[in-house]
C-alpha cells in the first residue's frame, strides 16, 4: 500500500462505521456516477474505436465497435500515420516530448528554487516578489503570446524552438505551490542542522530539501507538463514551420485541412489518440504522488 | 507562515564550524542563487511583453500620402478608442461573460457533487471513479475540440439519432456545445482539487457530528462544503481565467462549424487582428483582456476572502 493511499482507506474505514445507510441513496450514487462515467469515458472509446477502422468503415459500421479486422487496420493506419508526409507526425510528438518535457523539468527547478528562497529565507522584497508572482497566476499566459510574438520578432526569434521553449518555462503557480509546500515540509531544524555540518545553503536544497519536497516536485511538473502539452496559442502565433510544431497545433493544422484532404481525417482520429496516450501514462504512472499533492494548492 | 531567519542563528554555530561563517553575506548569495533563474525568466517573459503590449498599443500605423511608407507613431489612446467602439470585440467579451456565467457554476457544482460522492460511504469503486472522472484532462483543448467536433457532427456522429435531428454546431447551440468540451476536460480535475481537501479533515469531526445525530446530508451541507470552500474558490478563480481566455477549443471547431466567427471570443479577436496584421490594436486588445482578467479574478478573491473570513 503507498503512502498516499493510505490516509484514503482510513478515511473510508471510519465511514463505513457510520449508521447503516439506506440503499436507495446507495444506489442514487452509483446511478448518477455510472452514468458519468459513460459520459466522460465514451468520446475516449470512440476515438480508439475509430482509430481501426478504414475511412469508409467510419461511417458504415457500427460507431462504438470494432470491426473483424480492427487490429490489422489499426495497425494500417498507424504505419500510414507515422509515415505520412515523411513522418512528420513523429516530428510533432518529438517536439511536443522536448516543449513539455524538457520545459516542465528546467521549469520546476527554477520555480521550487525560488519558492523554497521564499519560505525559507528572510531577505528583503521578499513580500514583493511573492506579491509579484501572485499577481502573474492571475495573469493569464494566453494574454501574453501576442506582446511574446512582437518581442520575439524584435529579435528575430520567432519561428524558432526557443520562441515556444523560453516563456513555457515560467510557472508562477508552480512558485506559488513550491512556497507551500517548502513552508509545510521542510522544517527549519533541520537546516540549522544542516549548516551545522557545514552544508552550503544551495547544497542543502538539492541534497536535502529537494527530497522532503518531492510529492510537491512531481505535482509542479505534471501540471507544467500539461500546460504546456496543451498550449495552443503561443506555439500558434509563433511557428510557421510545421517541422517546429508540437503535435497539438500539427493536427488541428491537419484537421483543417480535411474538407481538401479527406484522407487525413483517419490520421487526425489516430494521432489524436497516440497523442493523449503519454499523458494518461504520465498520470498513470506518477498518480501516488499528484493525488497527495493537488490539495495543497488550496491550503492557504 | 514559519520562516528561519538565517541572521538569527546562534553564535555556537559559528564556533563549531569556523570554516562556514553564517554571516548574511552567505545567505543573501543562496537567496539570490534561488531566485535569480526565475526572477531573470519572469522580467523577459512575463514582465517585457507587458510593458511592450503597452508601448504598442500607444502607437499607431501612418502613411505619408496614400503611397507612401508606413511608419509608427505615438497616437496615445487611439487604439483604446478603436477598441471600445469595436462592436465584435465587446460582442466577444459579452459571449465569453454569458459562457462563464452558465459553465463554471454548472461545472464546479458537477465537480463539488462527485467529490462529496466520493467521499461517502455510499460509493463502491472509488479508485475507479477517480480515474474515469480525470481521464479527459489528458485530452488537450485541440483534440477535446477535434473529437467532440466528430461526435456532434451530423454525418459523423455515432449518436446520428441525435445530431441529426438537433443541430449542436449551428449559432444557437455553438456555445454551448463548446461549454460541454471544456466541462468534460474539466470537471474531473476540479473535482479531484476539491476531493484532495475534503480528504485532509480529519474524521473525528465526522464522528463527532454523527454523535450528535447530523446525517450524511448534513455533514456534507454544514461541515464539508464551508471546509472546502478555499478550494471551491480557487477553482473557480482558475476557471474564471480559463473562461476569458478561450480560444483553443472555438478555433478548433471552426473546420466543423460555419457559426464560430473569426472573432468569436476575445482571443480570437486579437489572434484574427494580429493576422491582418494590426499589431498596434491587437497589442490594445491583449492589454485590455489581460487587465479584465487580472481585476475580474482579484475582485472574486477578495470578495469571496472577505466572505469566508466572516
Amino acid at each position: 500500500m503507498t503512502t498516499a493511499a493510505a490516509p484514503l482507506t482510513a478515511a473510508e474505514k471510519a465511514h463505513s462505521r457510520g449508521p447503516r445507510q439506506n440503499v436507495m441513496s446507495r444506489a442514487a450514487a452509483m446511478l448518477v456516477m455510472g452514468v458519468f462515467t459513460l459520459y466522460f469515458l465514451t468520446p475516449i472509446w470512440w476515438l480508439l474505436v475509430t482509430s481501426t477502422k478504414t475511412g469508409s468503415e467510419i461511417t458504415g459500421t457500427a460507431p462504438l465497435w470494432f470491426t473483424p479486422n480492427s487490429i490489422s487496420t489499426f495497425f494500417t493506419n498507424l504505419t500510414g500515420l507515422f509515415q505520412y508526409q515523411d513522418g512528420l507526425f513523429v516530428k510533432w510528438l518529438v517536439n511536443s516530448a522536448l516543449y513539455a518535457g524538457a520545459g516542465a523539468l528546467l521549469g520546476t527547478i527554477i520555480a521550487a528554487m525560488c519558492g523554497y528562497a521564499l519560505a525559507k529565507y528572510e531577505f528583503k522584497g521578499r513580500e514583493a516578489i511573492f506579491n509579484v508572482v501572485l499577481s502573474g497566476v492571475l495573469v493569464p499566459a494566453t494574454a501574453l503570446a501576442l506582446p511574446l510574438f512582437l518581442i520575439f520578432s524584435e529579435v528575430n526569434l520567432t519561428n524558432t524552438y526557443w520562441a515556444v521553449f523560453l516563456p513555457s518555462l515560467v510557472s508562477p503557480f508552480g512558485v506559488y505551490l513550491a512556497r507551500i509546500y517548502a513552508a509545510a515540509s521542510v522544517p527549519g531544524e533541520l537546516l540549522e542542522a544542516a549548516r551545522l555540518d557545514g552544508s552550503g545553503e544551495v547544497r542543502t536544497f538539492f541534497t536535502v530539501s529537494t527530497r522532503l519536497m518531492a510529492p510537491a516536485l512531481v505535482t509542479i511538473f505534471l501540471f507544467q507538463f500539461v500546460a504546456i502539452w496543451n498550449n495552443f496559442f503561443l506555439p500558434l502565433i509563433m511557428l510557421r514551420d510545421q517541422a517546429l510544431f508540437p503535435v497539438t497545433l500539427g493536427l488541428y493544422a491537419w484537421n483543417s485541412q480535411i474538407s481538401q484532404i479527406p484522407e487525413l481525417r483517419t490520421y487526425v482520429i489516430i494521432g489524436a489518440l497516440v497523442s493523449i496516450v503519454p499523458l494518461i501514462i504520465a498520470f498513470l504512472g506518477l498518480q501516488r504522488f499528484w493525488s497527495s499533492g493537488l490539495g495543497a494548492g488550496s491550503v492557504k | 507562515m514559519a520562516t528561519v531567519d538565517q541572521a538569527q542563528t546562534p553564535p555556537r554555530a559559528a564556533e563549531k564550524s569556523p570554516r562556514t561563517p553564517h554571516t548574511g553575506r552567505s545567505t543573501r548569495r543562496a537567496v539570490t542563487v534561488f531566485v535569480a533563474p526565475f526572477a531573470v525568466l519572469f522580467l523577459l517573459f512575463y514582465a517585457a511583453p507587458i510593458i511592450y503590449a503597452m508601448i504598442q498599443s500607444l502607437l499607431m500605423v501612418e502613411r505619408q500620402g496614400t503611397f507612401g511608407a508606413p511608419q509608427q507613431v505615438f497616437g496615445g489612446f487611439t487604439q483604446y478608442a478603436l477598441v471600445f467602439q469595436d462592436e465584435a470585440f465587446w460582442a466577444s467579451v459579452g459571449r465569453v461573460l454569458l459562457f462563464g456565467v452558465v459553465q463554471v457554476p454548472v461545472m464546479l457544482g458537477m465537480a463539488l457533487l462527485f467529490a462529496l460522492l466520493l467521499d461517502s460511504p455510499l460509493l463502491k469503486g472509488k479508485r475507479f471513479f477517480r480515474l474515469a472522472f480525470f481521464a479527459p484532462y489528458a485530452v488537450p483543448g485541440v483534440i477535446a475540440a477535434i473529437m467532440w467536433g466528430f461526435l456532434y457532427s451530423p454525418s459523423l456522429s455515432p449518436f446520428g439519432a441525435v445530431t441529426s435531428e438537433i443541430n449542436f454546431l449551428d449559432g444557437s447551440l455553438v456555445l454551448w456545445a463548446i461549454a460541454n468540451i471544456v466541462t468534460w476536460v474539466y470537471v474531473g480535475y476540479n473535482m479531484l482539487i476539491i476531493y484532495a481537501s475534503l480528504l485532509a479533515i480529519p474524521t473525528e469531526i465526522y464522528e463527532a457530528a454523527r454523535l450528535d445525530g447530523a446525517s450524511n446530508t448534513q455533514i456534507a451541507w454544514r461541515i464539508k462544503i464551508p471546509l472546502v470552500t478555499p478550494a471551491i474558490i480557487l477553482t473557480a478563480v482558475f476557471s474564471i481565467i480559463g473562461t476569458l481566455q478561450l480560444l483553443a477549443e472555438p478555433q478548433t471547431l471552426r473546420s466543423f462549424s460555419s457559426a464560430i466567427s473569426s472573432t468569436y471570443t476575445p482571443n480570437l479577436a486579437v489572434y484574427t487582428t494580429a493576422s491582418i496584421p494590426n499589431y498596434n490594436l491587437a497589442a490594445a486588445f491583449s492589454v485590455v483582456l489581460a487587465l479584465a482578467t487580472f481585476i475580474l479574478s482579484f475582485v472574486f478573491l477578495k470578495a469571496t476572502q472577505r466572505k469566508v473570513s466572516q
